[in-house]
């Protein structure tokens, strides 16, 4: 491995300011917040995209891509990197995937072993940043000010976990399972991005080493060559250029569990406005969510019968009914659910609605299989996490 | 080192030394200098804050949060990401941050 120390990183770093890759911008996105104009930049492997920040690379998908399908494009899809120095070339041979700590046989697999002997699977999930929507909230917070489109849904195809983890052979005692991918901070006295999770969450059948989305490699900028899914579970959690699985007998303390992505720990993960939790525990599952994405909000239309489409999705319980108001909330409709491709999926939802002419604030709320449903007023927390209120788009009928 | 085998590359690196047979590889930018930040006044935090991420993290925070804002982000920057800045310096940055974005 060649690492790359903080002297060569400066140097680099420094001169490229002047000369470095220049960022081809494609024009301008607005998010309707403060401060909320942003580049169209092209980085490998996407398309335009709405640039947040160049290094390390953080990319949003422009709102109108969740209205083309239920599967986000890879070259559409969002990128959230935590750390600056990520792995931009890979030699695809010499790659090993590392499964040790507290089990019976350590592994060293590469991509080929890993595709041909361990069972493969797939499975359509929604990765969101657990930041996504952060720029809507009020009181603002710091962090990265994402609009809506710090998510996609995507078929991932990889090896489940718990295949792994049965052929290293779990010892007595196993606890929980960390996962670290090849980027790295900028200093080497940085904690590393390390995330953890249960021995039993781990072992669940969902839990995925995918190395292909939507049938093609993982973009570099999502993962290449291998990462982490956890359906149902915020991004933090989907360990990108996944490279060490590690079990342990114990709790994993580390920065980026203990310290870093917490939620207040009451059952709202939120606090008054403005204020401070009292008590925190990890991020975890996603909540309820749903978007109108055949409108944007302002959009002009004729009277008369206007198609609605959009998307709902949770944490993996399953949408069970999307509903409508016309009319700013005080009437709801009921809208026919598309396909089911999984629970863990965007749901597509359609209504036909009859509208006659002026302003209409149209409200969308989701209710999944568990009752669970979405808030009037949107919720706070210090960090901008979970956001997940019912959304309004006004309508101009003429 | 449990990956001792994988080969890692920055950008200026893999264009310099070019790429291997079986290697996969791309090249990313590192950010320019946003325009709110270029001039002699803003050079403390180009200097300081680029080394570890471009400068659009800090253009693209909410506005009017005033000094406390900047004040914890840069203790942030020190105490949990190592950005090793003396007192001095990191008034300085917290100084034209707090003045130039509130």
């Amino acid at each position: 491995m060649t690492v790359i120390g903080r002297r060569h990183f400066l140097a680099g770093a420094g001169a490229s300011l002047l000369a470095g890759p220049v960022l081809a911008k494609e024009g301008t996105y607005s998010h309707p917040f403060a401060n909320g104009a942003r580049p169209l930049v092209t980085m490998p492997g996407k398309r335009p995209l709405i640039g947040l920040t160049t290094r390390p690379p953080q990319l949003e998908t422009p709102f109108a891509v969740f209205n083309e399908g239920l599967l986000t494009p890879n070259d559409a899809f969002f990128v959230r990197s935590s750390q600056p120095l990520l792995p931009t070339s890979l030699d695809t041979q010499a790659f090993r995937l590392a499964v040790g700590g507290h089990v019976e046989r350590p592994l060293q697999i590469s991509l080929a072993e890993l595709k041909s002997g361990f069972p493969v699977t797939e499975i359509v999930a929604v990765n969101q940043c657990s930041g996504n929507s952060r720029g809507f909230f009020e009181p603002r917070v710091s962090g990265g000010q994402w609009g809506n489109g710090a998510m996609g849904n995507a078929r991932w195809t990889g090896v489940p976990l718990r295949a792994l983890l049965d052929r290293a052979g779990l010892l007595a005692g196993a606890r929980e399972v960390t996962f670290s991918g090849l980027d790295r901070p900028a200093m080497t006295q940085i904690p590393q991005v390390i995330k953890a999770l249960d021995i039993d969450h781990a072992r669940q059948d969902e839990v995925l080493v995918a190395y292909a989305m939507n049938g093609e490699d993982l973009p570099f900028l999502n993962g290449y060559p291998l990462r982490l899914v956890v359906p149902g579970y915020y991004g933090t959690y989907w360990t990108k250029h996944l490279a060490e699985i590690t079990v342990l007998d114990a709790a994993y303390d580390g920065y980026w569990m203990k310290t870093a992505y917490r939620i207040p720990d009451n059952a709202c993960a939120c606090v008054e406005p403005g204020m401070r939790p009292q008590t925190t525990r990890p991020i975890g599952t996603m909540n309820v969510r749903s978007f109108l994405t055949s409108h944007s909000n302002g959009a002009q239309v004729r009277a008369g019968l206007v198609e609605l489409r959009g998307i709902a999705f949770d944490g993996g319980n399953g949408i069970a009914q999307v509903l409508v108001s016309p009319d700013g909330g005080n009437t709801w409709l009921g809208t026919r659910l598309g396909e089911d491709i999984g629970r863990f999926s965007f749901r597509e939802w359609r209504l036909g609605l009859e509208l006659g002419r002026g302003s209409h604030s149209l409200l969308v709320r989701a209710v999944n299989r568990e009752g669970a449903t979405q808030p009037f007023t949107p919720q706070w927390q210090p960090s901008g996490y979970m956001r997940n209120v019912v959304e309004t788009v006004r309508l101009e009928v003429a | 080192m449990t990956i001792a085998k994988i080969a890692l590359a920055l950008a200026g690196l893999l264009a310099a030394g070019g790429a291997a047979a079986q290697s996969a590889g791309i090249t990313l930018p590192s950010g320019a200098v946003p325009p709110e930040l270029s001039g002699q006044d803003n050079a403390v935090v180009v200097a300081n804050c680029s080394a570890c991420h471009s400068l659009d993290y800090i253009v693209t925070q909410p506005r009017g949060k005033g000094e406390q804002f900047w004040r914890d982000s840069v203790t942030k920057m020190i105490t949990v990401y190592g950005a090793p800045l003396s007192p001095e310096t990191a008034q300085q940055v917290v100084t034209v941050l707090a003045s130039k974005f509130g």
